[in-house]
């Protein structure tokens, strides 16, 4: 396909915007490769890490392609500053515990499995085909999250504990789910990609179920934090790329 | 905990010397022995410490590639090495099922080797200070390793013998990848040619170690020839790979940092192969013993996951049994 400005721009921004969460999501993911607390996960964590990276490479690749200025995937992944990433803040967050990790990843997923399933029905056909492959991994990763999320919060006191905090220390940023930037709204008007605020609703629900059984409260929040989509991060982020654009920054223009 | 089935099934077992010798004509007869079958207790000794070692080289092994996920220097290699480091984690997961059917649990043989009282591969005791040391442990890591391995497809223990299939054919994949990486490298530039040189250099001679002792020196090798648990001797699988693996260097460009390294007609029958210096044992058991670069981060990654993680484990099973009591309550009230 070939689109005209000014949604062009808007399209290859919100593709790397999506490409963002994807990637920085799964690098942090990957962070849990060898020390998870039992073997199953060091398995679990990386599969649901691979399907992350796959997608921010689908969408990366797309986005250059869409470009047509000489720029790669990995110039896309690698080459820009903090200020230039459109992730979501909850993504960047750190690890934390596994009980952080876990809620981080149901609550992402549950915001972006019911986005790709209305994305199915847009008008672009190669983001159709990621959506449709996105749909199918992001489900596994609801359920598989939250049932850790239940095990914790219906575990021992201990677990019910850490799982309460995690709940305190992530709720405050997913209200970013919900709200596209500029870019993303002009896809949106012109059928490019589903209304991410539409998606609010679905991700209530599931977010109840799941804490119904997990005995945990949803909170009232004051203060929700927002910024990512804007390229206002916090300082989690930029420690992220220093690690995540080493070789690159350090031997430029290499072939690897 | 150990289970039962291991403390009892070797007094069970008679060893006299009509059932030792009934054992060793299924053994010459090719015949696999499963894990219900009557075996010495020497023999399933020998399996548990070989399988649970290797379960635990598989594990320790998943920290230094790890150590370059999050600096993979391009997406496709980031995915590729971290699906790699996976795939050893699944090897460490069947290989430690492998070990179960013998009677000795996940958790036990876990205690063992975060205790030191169970020993994994000392080349993973080496550290990874750059990217040209991923590509390394893949090709001369992995390909020492399926030197060792492809063999132990035909194993005398069924579960370890089956098990090894599978590992086999990903480790090949792994060793391809691996050199590929090398392969990029040594046609970079001239700093990337140094980076895999220098990688070689390091990692030429701890990859020869990982065939063990000297046959001469190698307490476990003849009684496991017997049972066809080992089909080769150490000398001859480092033999094999120093055979194999030496041209995939002059192909790319790479120098073997072995002075002595030459080409000798006479060798393996008439074949030919390389002659090559002597290894420094006194390293070799230094990192055996603990002194390796590596020793104490590795197992203190072990016990940290371990530790950090028995908080998670716990509220598993504090759930379950909830469930199990929940569902048992509802089933009275229903009745």
């Amino acid at each position: 396909m070939t689109y005209a400005q000014p949604i062009k721009t808007a399209f290859v921004e919100t593709l790397i915007t999506l490409g963002d969460d994807h990637l920085i999501l799964g690098h942090r993911l990957s962070e849990w490769c060898g020390h998870a607390p039992m073997l199953e996960e060091d398995l679990s964590l990386p599969n649901m890490a691979l399907d992350l990276l796959g997608q921010a490479n689908n969408l990366y690749s797309y986005a250059a392609e869409l470009e047509g200025e000489g720029r790669s995937e990995d110039d896309i992944a690698f080459l820009r500053n903090a200020r230039q990433y459109r992730n979501l803040l909850l993504v960047e967050r750190p690890n934390g515990d596994f009980a952080h990790t876990v809620l981080r990843q149901l609550y992402f997923a549950a915001a972006m499995q019911p986005f790709w399933q209305a994305t199915l029905n847009c008008s672009d056909e190669r983001l159709n085909g990621f959506a449709g492959k996105a749909v199918k991994e992001l489900a596994t990763h609801i359920r598989h999250c939250g049932e850790w999320v239940i095990r914790l919060g219906d575990g021992t006191d201990e677990s019910a504990q850490r799982m309460r905090k995690a709940v305190e220390e992530l709720h405050i940023y997913t209200d970013e789910l919900f709200q596209p930037n500029a870019a993303m709204r002009i896809c949106v008007e012109a059928g490019l990609i589903a209304d991410p605020a539409a998606q609010r609703d679905i991700w209530n629900t599931t977010i109840a179920t799941i804490f119904k059984d997990a005995f945990l409260q949803v909170p009232e929040i004051a203060f929700p934090q927002q910024g990512g989509r804007e390229g206002l991060h916090t300082e989690a982020l930029g420690h992220l790329l220093s690690e995540l654009q080493y070789m690159q920054r350090t031997y430029p223009g290499m072939t690897w | 905990m150990y289970s039962q089935g291991l403390i009892g099934s070797g007094s069970e077992n008679e060893e006299s010397e009509a059932f030792l010798a009934r054992f060793q004509a299924r053994i010459d007869a090719e015949e696999k022995i499963e894990p219900n079958d009557a075996m010495p207790l020497a023999y399933r000794k020998t399996l548990i410490r070989q399988i649970g070692q290797h379960a635990h080289s598989e594990i320790v092994g998943m920290l230094p590639e790890g150590n370059w996920i999050t600096r993979a220097p391009t997406l496709r290699r980031k995915m590729a090495l971290l699906a790699k480091v996976q795939d050893e984690g699944g090897h460490g997961l069947y290989l430690y099922s492998a070990a179960e059917t013998l009677g000795v649990s996940r958790e036990e043989m876990t205690e063992e080797l975060l205790s030191g009282r169970a020993k994994y591969s000392s080349i993973f005791n080496y550290p990874t200070p750059t990217w040209a040391d991923i590509g390394m442990i893949g090709w001369l890591v992995d390909g020492a390793a399926i030197m060792n391995q492809v063999p132990l497809c035909r194993c005398s223990f069924g579960p370890y013998a089956r098990a090894m299939v599978r590992v086999c054919r990903e480790e090949s994949f792994h060793q391809r990848q691996g050199y590929e990486i090398v392969m990029t490298l040594a046609e970079g530039t001239d700093e990337q040619k140094e980076m895999a040189q220098d990688s070689l250099n390091r990692w030429w001679w701890p990859a020869l170690m990982m065939f063990g002792p000297h046959d001469a020196d190698s307490s476990n090798s003849d009684q496991s020839m017997l049972w066809k648990i080992k089909r080769f001797t150490n000398d001859e699988l480092r033999q094999k790979f120093v055979d194999a693996t030496v041209p995939q260097a002059e192909k790319i460009g790479l120098k073997i940092p072995d002075p002595d390294l030459k080409w000798n007609p006479e060798k393996n029958d008439g074949a030919g192969g390389y002659d090559f210096g002597a290894l420094d044992w006194d390293e070799f058991w230094r990192v055996v013993k603990g002194g390796g670069p590596m020793n104490r981060d590795r197992i203190a990654a072990r016990k940290a996951a371990w530790e950090n993680g028995r908080w998670v484990r716990e509220a598993a099973l504090a759930h379950a049994a909830k469930r199990e009591e929940r569902a048992a309550t509802a089933k009275v009230a229903a009745e």
